[in-house]
């Protein structure tokens, strides 16, 4: 691990450090630029030696302790050498260094476990066929279901949450007054606090008032995730609509152009690239759920649903957990190749989401 | 095309606030008049309620008339986006559209109002803005390029462009150089006194100077005190406020004696 050094520029000498008999007025004695990356990696071979000694060698404990003598070293070497205030930029940049490898860590540990794990039973069959008329004992199944039941519930959710949510938003940045758009703004923040079994249980109830017990089926899955996603919609596409500056508005209303037009042909598309990566990150919240659906779509479908509205619907997330109940060591497999399905689907709607912002992005390009 | 605009009793207010008081005055047709005053005194405010962009503002109102030839731009069937594209508007920061090229900038007024133009037509149109606003020239080249990537001069230069190309009768500039070097506030001067022979023109300025070289009428706008509204203190022929204004306030401006 490399530190980005700031040794060329040269820095009056601050901290009351008095200026360096070598130097000119803007100059200051500085330390070499390889000395960090040497005295991290002597640091690493002298703790790592130490530690073999004494019998105590594993890896936490050598970065760990190679880290807090780094950041004392470091601080001492530049306090003789340079001056007070390079020594806390030091002091400073390696602390924010190790901050962000040890909030890597989960991530990375994370991901490779889904990785090691998943890719067990992760192939071209798994993907393509049902776990219908598999028998607890037999080696066979596939999770073709679950991906058709997660893309087309999040599909229809995202289908109804994203109109609502983007004009919600847009009614808040542009038309609303007084007390309806402080109302929305609150039922909004409300909304977005509700916990998702909730929203699934609501769903359960408004589907026995309207259609009598046990007809719950995939859409009303989707109308649940619609309930959790629209609040973050309206959220993140309000930002971006505020993030248009009022210069642009203007110019447009001056050349005459209605205020409707205005905000269909100027304001939408300057905040596009904003708006769709608030649209995916809310997707992204939503293809994850799972309590809602367990409550809605139904946890026990094990064939092929195409249709929304009638019957269970299975989707990743709970094929994962009812996998992970049956609690045999095929049954764990299964739960992680779905984990790591799920996480590659995620990972492609970023990946769209990034070209889409890249393609309508404002162009400031010289 | 160029148009007559006729104020009289105009009041603005921002709330219960109010910012101009009481003025009445007459802007004549192919000519530049010149709003020129301390800051805050209302100039940007005055000159926003002539083509109605104050509306835009939560609170903004108005009260008295404005008479557009014989056409009373307040009067209650009269739409505010009508008004608009018979008066246009340059704003103190050059603001292109980020999302468009420089092309589909200048023809932005019909784009965005979903007009057809043929393709010839709408070369056309752009290739005329352009000369209009002495620009063609230097973007002519790389008109698929985006507008953002313009100096800051070009940008007014096509925003400029952007608004003579809806043809207004009536443009509206709020110190269109003020975030300009000199050599681009030449080429815009220039440009004003071009576009003179065809439309009405009205600029705020700071710059005496530029009031004095562009203008052929000067009103000048002052405050009553702090908090109290601004006011039209003196109108008349650019080389009569500037050598014997007949206000003392007027003169004292001027050659930069406040109060
Ligand atoms: N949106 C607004 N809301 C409330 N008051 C405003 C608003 N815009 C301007 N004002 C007030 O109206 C008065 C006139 O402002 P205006 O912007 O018209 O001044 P100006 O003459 O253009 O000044 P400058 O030369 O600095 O641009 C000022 O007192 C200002 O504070
Ligand atoms: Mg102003």
């Amino acid at each position: 691990m490399t530190t980005p050094t700031r040794q060329t520029s040269a820095g009056a000498p601050g901290g009351g450090a008095t200026p360096s008999p070598t130097g000119g007025l803007l100059l200051s004695r500085s330390l070499p630029r390889f000395f960090e990356p040497a005295l991290l990696l002597v640091l690493a071979a002298v703790v790592g030696g130490a530690l073999f000694l004494t019998g105590l060698f594993n890896v936490p404990l050598l970065a760990v302790v190679t880290l807090l003598a780094y950041m004392v070293t470091i601080t001492i070497a530049s306090a003789v050498v340079e001056n007070g205030r390079k020594a806390k930029d030091r002091l400073v940049t390696a602390v924010v260094y190790a901050c962000f490898a040890l909030a890597m860590v989960p991530l990375v540990s994370l991901l490779w476990t889904v990785i090691v794990n998943g890719l067990q039973r992760l192939d071209g069959y798994f993907l393509t066929v049902s776990m219908n008329g598999v028998t607890p004992s037999m080696d066979a199944g596939g999770v073709y279901h679950a991906i058709i039941g997660t893309l087309m519930i999040t599909g229809l959710a995202a289908v109804i949450s994203i109109p609502i949510g983007l004009m919600t938003a847009i009614y808040l940045v542009e038309y609303g007054r007084g007390r309806l758009k402080q109302a929305i703004t609150f039922f909004v923040d409300v909304m977005t606090g509700i916990p998702s079994i909730v929203a699934g249980l609501f769903v359960v109830a408004l589907w026995m008032m309207v259609f009598g017990p046990g007809k719950t089926n995939g859409a009303a899955g989707a109308i649940a995730l619609s309930v959790l996603m629209i609040p973050v919609v309206v959220r993140s596409c309000e930002e971006m609509l505020r993030l248009v500056p009022n210069e642009l508005r203007e110019a447009s209303y001056a050349l005459g152009v209605p205020k409707w037009l205005t905000i269909l042909k100027v304001v939408l598309p300057t905040a596009i690239a904003g708006i769709t990566t608030g649209i995916m990150l809310a997707l992204a919240r939503v293809i994850g759920e799972t309590a809602p659906l367990i409550l809605t779509a139904g946890s026990s479908a094990v064939a092929i649903n195409w249709n929304l509205f009638n019957g269970q619907m299975m989707s990743l997330p709970v094929f994962i957990y009812s996998q992970v109940r049956m609690g045999n060591a095929i049954n764990y497999e299964r739960a992680w190749a779905a984990a790591l399905t799920l996480i590659v689907i995620v990972m492609l709607l970023f990946f769209v989401a990034r070209l889409v912002s890249r393609f309508f992005a404002p162009k400031l390009g010289r | 095309m160029a148009k007559r605009i006729d104020v009289s009793g105009l009041h603005v207010y921002y709330g219960d606030f109010l910012a101009v008081e009481d003025v009445s005055m007459t802007i004549e047709p192919r000519s530049v008049t010149a709003f020129i005053g301390s800051s805050g005194c209302g100039k940007s405010t005055f000159l926003r309620t002539l083509n109605r962009m104050h509306e835009v503002t939560p609170g903004a109102r108005v009260q008295g008339k404005v008479m557009l030839d014989d056409q009373d731009i307040y009067a209650p069937d009269v739409d505010p986006v009508a008004v608009r594209r018979e008066i246009g508007m340059v704003f103190q920061r050059p603001n292109p559209f980020p999302t468009m090229s420089i092309y589909d900038n200048v023809i932005a007024g019909a784009k965005l109002n979903n007009k057809r133009l043929s393709k010839s037509e709408a070369d056309d149109l752009v290739e005329r803005s352009l000369r209009g606003a002495n620009l063609w020239d230097e973007v002519k080249d790389r008109l698929g390029k985006p507008g953002a990537g313009l100096s800051g001069g070009q940008q007014q230069r096509l925003c400029i462009a952007r608004a003579i190309a809806v043809e207004p009768a009536v443009l509206l500039m709020d110190e269109p150089c003020s975030a300009l070097d000199p050599i681009s506030t030449l080429a815009i001067e220039d440009l004003i006194s071009k576009l003179k022979e065809s439309y009405t023109i009205v600029i705020v300025t700071h710059n005496m100077q530029q009031a004095a070289r562009v203008s052929d009428v000067t009103a000048f706008f002052n405050l009553a005190g702090t908090g109290k509204p601004g006011k039209l203190i003196e109108m008349g022929e650019t080389n009569k406020i500037f050598t014997k204004p007949e206000k003392k306030e007027t003169e004292n401006y001027i050659t930069g004696r406040f109060g």
